[in-house]
């Protein structure tokens, strides 16, 4: 449970960095007035849609790194048997990134109003996602051909869903990938439309990074880096 | 992160919304069911947690009659006890209070309390009450299932969950995931709702410090919600797959029934880890609202402020923050590695330090006040007596030592309903003598209401104190019968048999509540805006019953906090938060 | 007042009911009466502040309720009431915290001369063993259960032939002879719990966890389950007899060996001297 516990002490950091701000030590009784009179306490100045993503990325970084505590308590039992991991993976990874990179290309461009850059930046980050999607189906279909099947080992059992669940969070996002390329395709506002395309990107990014911890993880390096961590200590 | 300024001036919201930016119901349908007004929305939430909830509530009965009498009821058998139990303790704790404190009561008072016009994503809002519609729906579905509900206990503990030696091991045990799944997907739409509305939508003024601690203890346990769930999520998830596909993530190598089982190398802990992290922290987001909600109905019916809401605001975040790292002070007798019991346990007694700063708090904001013994009163020194008694009796449980005898005994099962059944409840029925008058125009019934209390709170503290004793004495929880046993007299019996009528007349007397609900609805006296008076903003709106929209043309501005009761040399003894200040009235703060 | 006297009648109530109560922790059988000590200073911590609190609350209900005229006092906070009140809690948790760690010590601290039994759960019964002359169990493991091996054990293992198997029977202790019980399960969890041992532990498939007693005292006790485990979890009964010497050497040496339950018993007959003395 250590690696949830670390992920929760960030997340304490972070909101205890924000309520030093609010002025908790004030005397709210000594404190009448109109607004403005005492700085500090306003509300958040970002727009709503951009906080409630932030408190989403917050949950589902928990609901992973949960799996991730989960997956690091079973596997030192002796029955786990690592699985190979698909050279695939390495190609899907490229993809992702791409698709991340696409959407990042894409906010830059509506930052700069360029509805055209937009839309080919949301176009090919969707298809690119598209492609990652597959592309994980077939690894596992090629692991499935090969014999390791969701039930025959822990370690299969963690790759699958793991991989699953990422890949759902990824469907998610592409739902709201094409609405936000609906609302560019009809013109939307300019204010709008760049607060539509960042909340993607952002939730792309995020996605993208939560891959390539799961990756680490999968293929064993983050053991190797856990283990060079611990022979630094000791 | 970038930071482009967006449209307004920073920090502070407009106060008069376009018309637009407010969703309009346009027809009865969207008006009353599918409706993205909060107002409705905590409606639908309290009924569908109230229904469900009275299922649980008749749950209890059947249970208390066979552990009064066993052997009378002849349609009661051991499975079907054991699937009474593990209903009654899932709806009680997750379908009602859970969805009732924050659906329901976060969904109405967030948006009115700090002066917002609604949530934040309406649409967003109403899809959590329909998924959890559904996850009730399924919920309730497992009672006619081949097979029955399943009977693993509300802990759901593998590997017996999902054997065949426990009842509902086919249909029940897997409804009963998919449902809890289907919760947690609802209540992550609400949740988020609840938690920006109050970082981004509090009206001008409205610093944090200004909120009344309803606000925040919600707004806490609501964050905290977000953080746990996900522990049961992944919890049900792998369990789910384990029944399922055949997994071992929990499930070791055993025997089944004779025969080896496919499973093989999976670690029951490991879930006991995972429902715990989420386990714990769920107390306290049953429990916080409930400190919230307790402190404003104290302070508005004593007239006076609340002593030391500093002191309850930082407890608040504190006890929040805590509750991650006590979760396994429920598993001293797990057999987890023996020496987490000292880290556990000094956590566990540590919190009960901001807990107590916060009894002591509401109790000395009845020093000097003038208490007005209404029923939403009545209802919170109800609260108060029951959760001193629950938390104190939680200091045995959390002293690891301690905990060997009494863990699984009928102490552990009187310790958490009075603290986390009874006293919530207590709060629960307060705040709706309190704000019913503002959700329904009219006031309940008094008398009914005082007749209401009585019972119920005399009641329920005659079915759990005594129930403590005979967790000390030994008697295991969760026993179908108690059997012979050389060590139980029969006096244990006939307490039993005490308990359970008492539970039953408790049970009865609720529907005193329900008609006093039903009968007010039409006949009650008229409340008008403010009845008892009160400083917070939902008693300020300029309609009663709130309108869609809550504040007609302009939001209100806060020029002051939530408590300002009988400040000297004001004519009332109360000054709303959005009345400006006069130039002449000074206050002179009793600060020491 | 009546509300004010009522609260306070629930103190009292309380209180005198804890007094009178005849529903009180069975004799104590073993050395963990440190146990019921915590739990008497727990009793007398938490019973002063519960009657102190709602003695308050009664007092300030009968005092200061409503009349015409009155007005609350405007009393925000009291930085150093707090302050006493929070360390004062502080002081009371530390008092109960404090002997609650020591002893816990004592209880994971499993001492040398501690002889070893195996207490087996599955549903929804118990088994029991004991090791033969070379004082150790022999290892064991769930796949090799069979009707005839009905404990798993493991029949290439030397240590395992002259273990002392009880099926389908009761449980023999000595008094005075510490005794540390290991706990295994082949199928759910269980959990081994006589009230008067103060000590109980899960059991868990796949694990296997401990406690240790020292019997103080002769007598015959109840085995219960206090794990859920099932559909007949409360008829998962047992008894467990703590025995003077001789008699316990005596029953000892009526017990069957692995060995000698083995079909075939191909191998060396074992038998088991009564004490090995």
């Amino acid at each position: 449970m250590s690696a949830i516990i670390l992920f929760l002490a960030v997340i304490a950091v972070i909101a205890g960095w924000w309520l030093s701000q609010q002025r908790l030590m004030a005397k709210p009784w000594l404190e009448e007035g109109p607004v403005g009179d005492f700085p500090g306490g306003d509300t958040m100045t970002w727009p709503a849609a951009k906080i409630g993503l932030g408190v989403f990325l917050a949950v589902a970084g928990s609901l992973f790194v949960l799996f991730i505590s989960a997956y690091s308590m079973r596997m030192n039992v002796t029955d786990w048997r690592a699985l190979p991991v698909p050279r695939l993976l390495w190609l899907n990874t490229g993809v992702l990134v791409l698709s991340s990179g696409a959407l990042q290309w894409s906010y830059v461009a509506a930052r700069r109003y360029d509805v055209e850059g937009v839309m080919i930046g949301l176009l090919a980050g969707g298809a690119s996602a598209v492609i990652f999607l597959a592309g994980q189906l077939l690894a596992w279909q090629q692991l499935g051909a090969a014999g390791y099947f969701m039930a025959s080992n822990p370690a299969n059992s963690f790759f699958f869903l793991l991989t699953a669940v990422h890949g759902l969070h990824l469907t998610g996002g592409l739902v709201a990938l094409g609405r936000t390329s609906a609302k560019v395709w009809r013109g939307a506002e300019a204010a709008d439309m760049r607060l539509s395309v960042e909340l993607c990107a952002i939730y792309w990014h995020f996605l993208l990074l939560v891959w390539l911890v799961l990756l680490g993880l999968l293929t064993g390096w983050t053991d190797d880096f856990i283990n060079i961590c611990r022979q630094l200590l000791s | 992160m970038v930071d482009i300024p967006y449209e307004g001036i920073p920090g502070i919201p407009p106060a008069e919304v376009p018309d637009v930016e407010l969703y309009h119901p346009r027809s009865w349908w969207t008006r009353y069911v599918f409706s993205q007004d909060a107002k409705v929305i905590a409606v639908q939430y309290a009924l569908t947690a109230s229904a469900i909830g009275l299922v649980a509530l008749v749950l209890s009965w059947l249970m208390r009659l066979q552990l009064g009498f066993p052997g009378t009821f002849s349609f009661i058998d051991a499975n079907q006890y054991l699937q009474f139990i593990t209903m009654h303790g899932m709806i009680m704790v997750i379908y009602l209070l859970t969805a009732l404190f924050l659906g329901g009561f976060g969904n109405y008072l967030i948006p009115l309390m700090v002066g917002a016009r609604d949530m934040v994503f309406p649409y967003v809002n109403m899809l959590s009450y329909w998924v959890y519609l559904l996850a009730v729906l399924v919920l309730a579905s497992t009672f006619f299932v081949p097979g029955g509900p399943t009977g693993a206990g509300w802990t759901l503990y593998p590997p017996q969950a999902i054997l065949s030696g426990t009842p509902g091991q086919d249909w029940g045990i897997i409804l009963m995931l998919s449902s809890l799944i289907l919760f947690i997907i609802g209540f992550t739409m609400g949740g988020l709702n609840y938690v920006v509305t109050v970082l981004q939508a509090r009206t001008r003024g409205m610093t944090l410090m200004r909120l009344p601690l309803t606000v925040w203890g919600i707004f806490t346990a609501t964050v905290m919600a977000l953080l746990a769930f996900p522990a049961l999520f992944v919890a049900s998830v792998m369990l789910l797959l384990d029944r399922l596909l055949g997994t071992s993530f929990f499930m070791p190598s055993l025997v089944e029934m004779g025969t080896l089982s496919k499973y093989g190398g999976g670690s029951p802990l490991l879930f006991q880890h995972l429902f715990w992290f989420f386990g714990h922290p769920e107390v306290y987001i049953v429990a916080l609202p409930a400190f919230g909600i307790v402190s404003d109905l104290i302070s508005t019916h004593a007239r006076k402020n609340i002593f030391g809401y500093r002191m309850m605001v930082w407890a608040i975040v504190a006890i929040g923050a805590l509750s991650f790292v006590v979760w396994a002070h429920h598993m001293y007798v797990s057999g987890m590695f023996p020496q987490f019991g000292y880290f556990f346990a000094t956590t566990t007694l540590i919190i009960a330090i901001p807990t107590a700063i916060k009894v002591y708090n509401w109790v000395l904001t009845l020093w000097r006040g003038d208490i007005h013994l209404r029923v939403p009163m009545l209802f919170a020194l109800g609260f108060i007596i029951t959760f001193v008694n629950g938390g104190l009796t939680g200091l045995f449980l959390g002293n690891v030592v301690v905990d060997v005898p009494l863990s699984d005994t009928m102490f552990v099962v009187a310790h958490f309903h009075m603290v986390m059944g009874v006293a919530p409840i207590m709060v629960v029925l307060g705040a709706i003598y309190h704000w019913y008058p503002k959700v329904t125009g009219r006031m309940l019934n008094d008398a009914l209401g005082k007749f209401h209390f009585w019972v119920t709170f005399l009641g329920a503290y005659l079915i759990f104190f005594p129930m403590h004793y005979l967790g000390l004495l030994g008697v295991p929880r969760r026993y179908f019968e108690l059997g012979d046993a050389a060590f139980i007299p029969s006096s244990a019996h006939s307490l039993n048999a005490f308990i359970s009528v008492v539970a039953l007349t408790v049970g009865f007397s609720q529907l005193v509540f329900l008609f006093n609900l039903a009968w007010s609805l039409f006949k009650g006296e008229a409340a008008g805006g403010n009845p008892w008076q009160a400083t917070t903003l939902e008693w300020q709106t300029p309609e009663t019953p709130p309108g869609h929209g809550n504040w007609g043309k302009e939001l209100p501005i806060v020029y002051r906090w939530a408590y300002d009761y009988s400040v000297p040399g004001a004519e009332e003894d109360f000054i709303p938060q959005n009345q400006p200040p006069r130039a002449t009235q000074v206050v002179q703060g009793a600060a020491s | 007042m009546a509300v004010a006297l009522i609260l306070l009648l629930v103190a009292i109530g309380s209180v005198l009911f804890h007094l009178y109560s005849p529903w009180w922790w069975t004799p104590i059988a073993t050395n963990w009466a440190y146990i019921d000590h915590t739990i008497s200073i727990t009793f007398w911590i938490t019973g002063f502040v519960f009657v102190a609190v709602i003695a308050f609350m009664a007092y300030c209900v009968f005092r200061f309720h409503h009349k015409e005229g009155r007005r609350a006092d405007y009393n925000p906070e009291n930085k150093r009431l707090e302050w006493w009140l929070s360390v004062g809690t502080g002081v009371g948790v530390a008092a109960m915290l404090a002997p609650g760690l020591v002893v816990w010590h004592q209880f994971v601290t499993v001492p040398a001369d501690a002889t070893e039994v195996e207490v087996m759960g599955q549903q929804w019964q118990w088994s029991f063993r004991l090791p033969g002359k070379d004082g150790q169990l022999g290892t064991s493991d769930v796949r090799n259960i069979a009707s005839d091996n009905p404990m798993g054990l493991n029949r290439d293992d030397a240590h395992g032939q002259d273990d002392v198997v009880i099926e389908n029977g009761d449980l023999h202790l000595q008094v005075g002879k510490p005794v540390k019980i290991l706990l295994r399960s082949v199928d759910v969890l269980h959990d081994f719990y006589v009230p008067e041992f103060r000590a109980k532990m899960d059991m868990v498939p796949g694990v296997v966890t401990y406690f240790w007693i020292n019997p103080i005292r002769t007598g015959t006790f109840d085995v219960l389950c206090a794990e859920l485990c099932g559909a007949a979890h409360y008829q998962m009964r047992a008894k467990v007899i703590i025995d003077e010497e001789r008699e316990y050497h005596a029953w000892l040496g009526q017990q069957k060996t692995f060995a000698e339950l083995s079909p075939g018993n191909t191998i060396v007959k074992a038998t088991y001297q009564s004490g090995g003395k």
